[in-house]
């Protein structure tokens, strides 16, 4: 479908914003390029639309090399993060501004705006002005308009970024819905992880202009391949490994833990992270199950967040240790762990996971 | 290619009607050989002429430019701390002075306090007196009145602006500290304002520094700053090296108040775009509302009472009241008369000269905004100084550099209009550029991805979006061409006269009936001028304008 091959783009000449980037997308497939600001995401989403011009590389789309083919000729939707809805415009002349440039007829243009706001689920706007909506609402007329001309490949940038949090979850399940509805083949960028999550069929974690990690979000979320992908992810527990003693057991400064590894490749090196997802540990006196390993700690702090609480252990012993985080289900406990409390937790060795120092 | 032969017309245009005749001027002053230079300077300067016009320039500039602050000074904080009914009513009533051709407003004063003025009028049949009794008519007195009426505007908006964007937390700081209001204003207020205080006084220096048609007018043969007397050498006295000579000594002067505006009014523009917010407030005490009162009182009558006074003395005829004569009068080709056409054929000309200046100055103005605009465009380095120039030079200079250089095109009906559209290109320009600047880029990307090209992307994007900025300045263009009085005088042929020229001429004739022709067009001439300036305040733009 897309095909995107060893891009590389200079705005100044000490910094690359590109270095190098290839990757390809399948048809019909979402797929999020995941990154914190300032990675180059947005640079390798205009230059995929054409509003920005490679150094190096090629864009292939269908096949065909759309490198220097100038942005009007791509058929390639780009919807903006502040969705740049024309203000001279009303909602459905906005929606049908794609229709018109391609020459399409009235009657098929308004046929095609209803059946737009149809989509969009925003029927009755069509003579509306578009800055007397909301943020959800500019944002929905904004997809529609790029959807409006049947693009080949869609381009979303941060596309609910500029929204508050109750909307956001609400219009990326919508946007999902109606994408995968349309079967329509999509990258979206974003610097929010739980959005890659909601939204991607794959995600691409990006770093300063190079690719980290493309895989799907489960695969992703298990094996990070480096501590900054699993840094990015949300997790905290990135231990140093100290030593490796026999095939399985692992050092670290808050103890050793037998892992059960598939394979001798997982095995890091000394010198990388030991990863601990917070939701691998049990708080109960009794051992769950063999492959757990039992931790001592005293809690630092409480955070209570409905149905799941946090608590931040710091391990029993001397010398400067560091605090692990965790987070556990609500239902069916009394009282919480107060702070300063003394807690016995099992550790799931079957989720820990070796990462490479990156 | 097609960008770049784009981008060159606005240059181009510039090169041969601003920077050759002005070459010219130096040829025509510095003659054939430095040694003929030297010569021609040395009489100049030993001439006890020279030195009297250049200090009376300088110290009528200086002294309009104090009273003018002082005036506006008081409106300026006014306008800027207070929010009440009528404000947007002033602040479209001092647009108008500063559009007001400078020949309707000499004739406006002439009307209301002139020798046979509207005051004059009522005070002698009130009081039964022989004569006038307000002499005002070719003294310095006059002259420096009408120089604040024009010119308060610019302080009002300018300090004003700036004023209105100071936060009262800083006042209000300083009276925590102890400050008392007086002390308050003294060492907060003032030492904020100063640079934008500067940057009025400046402007309004350069405006009345190269006066033309107030003095001429209104000063008769006893006044001439540099800029009257260029014209007087030029035209009444053949003496072109003289009048080369003085346009260079005014470049300079001017050129170099130029650059010190533009320096203050960067730093000015770069402290404003960091708060935009105004802090008017409604009055709070009756003494608030007095003063707020008695700025709107000042504002209506300062601007309206001169402007009111020529409409009416325009349909009056002398004692025995309401007449249509005049306006008759302008329709007829009087033996007598001092025109060779019936003098209402200036509408048409000014109409004609108007449009062909719109034709010019927008397509060029706006082709030049969009070669400004490019980030990082070697265009804008060569058109941004050369837009700035011509600002600075003074119009009888343009104009008489149009004589020595234009050679066979002088007699050409083609040259008024260049002349206003090289006036006007600056203001078009400063008005237009701005709105440019704000369009946001990302609508226009946005419009490609959904499949317009270049061309329809500018037409159903910049064109619609960018329409108000250019009604603006498309209503500059076209006052500042009606009104353009220094140069036409030059340049335009005398059998199409322009409406500001026929003004001139009737009131240099002797006669109540030359008067009145005078007052009757000068009233055509604000009207019209008028319905430009609603114009203007009607799409005012909220981004504001660069001067």
């Amino acid at each position: 479908m897309l095909e995107v091959r060893a891009i590389h783009k200079r705005f100044t000449p000490d910094k690359e914003v590109l270095q190098g980037v290839s990757l390809s997308v399948e048809p019909q497939e979402i797929l999020c390029l995941l990154g914190p600001s300032g990675c180059g995401k947005s640079t390798l989403l205009r230059i995929i639309a054409g509003l920005e011009r490679a150094d190096q590389g090629r864009v292939l789309l269908n096949g065909n090399d759309i490198t220097e083919m100038p942005a009007y000729r791509r058929g390639v939707g780009l919807m903006f993060q502040d969705y740049a809805l024309f203000p001279h415009l009303n909602v459905a002349e906005n929606i049908a501004y794609g229709l018109r440039m391609h020459g399409a007829p009235a009657s098929e243009r308004r046929r095609r705006v209803e059946e737009m706001l149809d989509l969009v689920n925003l029927e009755g706007y069509a003579n509306r002005s578009v800055d007397e909506l909301s943020g959800g609402e500019q944002q929905r007329v904004a997809l529609a308009r790029t959807l409006a001309p049947n693009p080949s490949l869609l381009l979303l940038d941060e596309p609910v970024a500029n929204l508050d949090r109750l909307l956001r979850e609400e219009l990326l399940e919508a946007l999902r819905r109606i994408l995968k509805r349309l079967k329509v083949t999509t990258i979206f960028v974003t610097h929010d992880q739980e959005e890659a999550f909601a939204l991607a069929d794959r995600i691409a974690v990006m770093r300063a202009g190079r690719l980290e990690q493309v895989d799907v979000p489960a695969t992703l979320y298990r094996r990070p391949v480096n501590t900054f992908v699993a840094a990015f992810l949300g997790f905290r527990n990135l231990l140093p490994i100290l030593a490796w003693r026999g095939p399985d057991t692992v050092c670290t400064p808050v103890g050793d833990f037998d892992l059960p590894l598939e394979s001798t490749s997982e095995r890091s090196a000394v010198g990388s992270r030991l990863l601990i997802p917070p939701d691998a540990a049990v708080l109960d006196s009794a051992q769950p199950g063999t492959r757990y390993a039992p931790f001592t700690g005293r809690v630092v702090a409480v955070t209570f967040r409905g149905s799941v609480f946090r608590l931040q252990v710091a391990p029993e012993g001397k010398g400067e240790k560091p605090v692990l985080h965790f987070e556990f289900r609500t239902r069916g406990r009394e009282r919480l762990p107060a702070q300063g409390e003394l807690v016995q937790l099992w550790l799931d060795t079957a989720q820990m996971r070796p990462v490479q120092e990156g | 290619m097609v960008q770049a032969a784009l981008y060159a017309l606005p240059i181009l245009f510039l090169t041969i009607f601003y920077l050759y005749p002005l070459l010219a001027i130096l040829r025509v002053s510095f003659g054939a050989s430095f040694a003929e230079a030297a010569e021609q300077a040395s009489v100049a300067l030993r001439s006890p002429g020279f030195w009297r016009v250049l200090w009376f320039t300088t110290w009528q500039a200086t002294v309009s430019t104090l009273l003018t602050i002082l005036v506006g000074l008081p409106l300026a904080g006014v306008f800027a701390r207070f929010d009440f009914p009528g404000r947007g009513v002033m602040a479209a009533l001092l647009t108008v002075p500063f559009v007001m051709p400078t020949v309707v407003v000499a004739s406006a004063f002439l009307a209301l306090i002139g020798r046979n003025g509207l005051l004059n009028v009522w005070l002698q049949r009130l009081l039964h007196l022989d004569g006038p009794p307000i002499q005002l008519e070719q003294t310095i007195w006059l002259i420096l009145l009408v120089h604040v009426f024009y010119n308060v505007a610019i302080v009002i908006r300018t300090v004003g602006g700036f004023w209105g964007s100071l936060s009262p937390t800083l006042g209000e700081s300083a009276a925590a500290l102890g400050a008392s209001p007086r002390r308050r204003f003294w060492t907060v207020t003032v030492p904020l304002l100063a640079p934008s205080i500067a940057a009025a006084s400046l402007l309004v220096f350069l405006f009345c520094f190269t006066s033309f048609g107030v003095i001429l007018i209104l000063g008769g043969l006893r006044f001439a700053t540099l800029e009257v007397e260029i014209y007087r050498q030029a035209v009444s006295y053949f003496n072109l090296p003289m009048a080369a000579f003085l346009s260079l000594v005014q470049l300079v002067i001017t050129f170099t108040v130029m650059a010190l505006y533009t320096r203050v009014q960067a730093r000015l523009s770069r402290v404003l775009r960091l708060r935009r917010r105004a802090f008017a407030r409604r009055p709070a005490s009756w003494r608030q509302w007095a003063i707020v009162g008695l700025a709107l009182a000042v504002t209506f009558i300062g601007v309206l009472s001169p402007l009111l006074a020529l409409a009416v003395r325009s349909f009056t005829l002398g004692e025995r009241g309401p007449t249509l004569m005049y306006y008759q009068a302008l329709g007829e080709n009087l033996r007598q008369s001092a025109f060779f056409a019936p003098p209402i054929t200036a509408v048409q000309n000014s109409l004609i000269y108007a449009l062909a200046t719109l034709a010019i100055s927008l397509p060029l103005g706006v082709i030049a905004s969009y070669a400004l605009a490019q980030p990082r465009s070697r265009w804008a380095a060569v058109l941004d100084p050369l837009l700035l120039l011509p600002l600075g030079t003074s119009a009888v200079t343009l104009g008489f550099g149009y004589i020595v250089a234009m050679g066979p095109l002088r007699a050409s009906p083609w040259l008024a209009p260049v002349a206003h559209s090289l006036i006007a290109l600056p203001f078009v320009v400063r008005t237009f550029l701005p709105a440019l600047r704000a369009l946001d880029q990302r609508l226009r990307e946005a419009a490609s991805t959904l499949g317009a090209d270049p061309f329809r992307r500018w037409w159903t994007i910049d064109a619609p979006l960018l329409l108000r900025a250019l009604l603006i300045s498309a209503a500059f263009a076209f006052a500042i061409s009606l009104g353009e009085f220094g140069a036409t005088l030059l340049i335009a042929r005398p059998d199409r006269p322009t409406m500001p020229m026929v003004i001139y001429r009737a009131l240099g004739q002797p006669g109540l009936m030359n008067y009145g022709q005078a007052l009757a067009m000068s009233t055509i001439l604000m009207v019209i001028t008028a319905v430009s300036i609603l114009l203007i305040e009607r799409f005012r733009l909220p981004q504001g304008e660069e001067f």
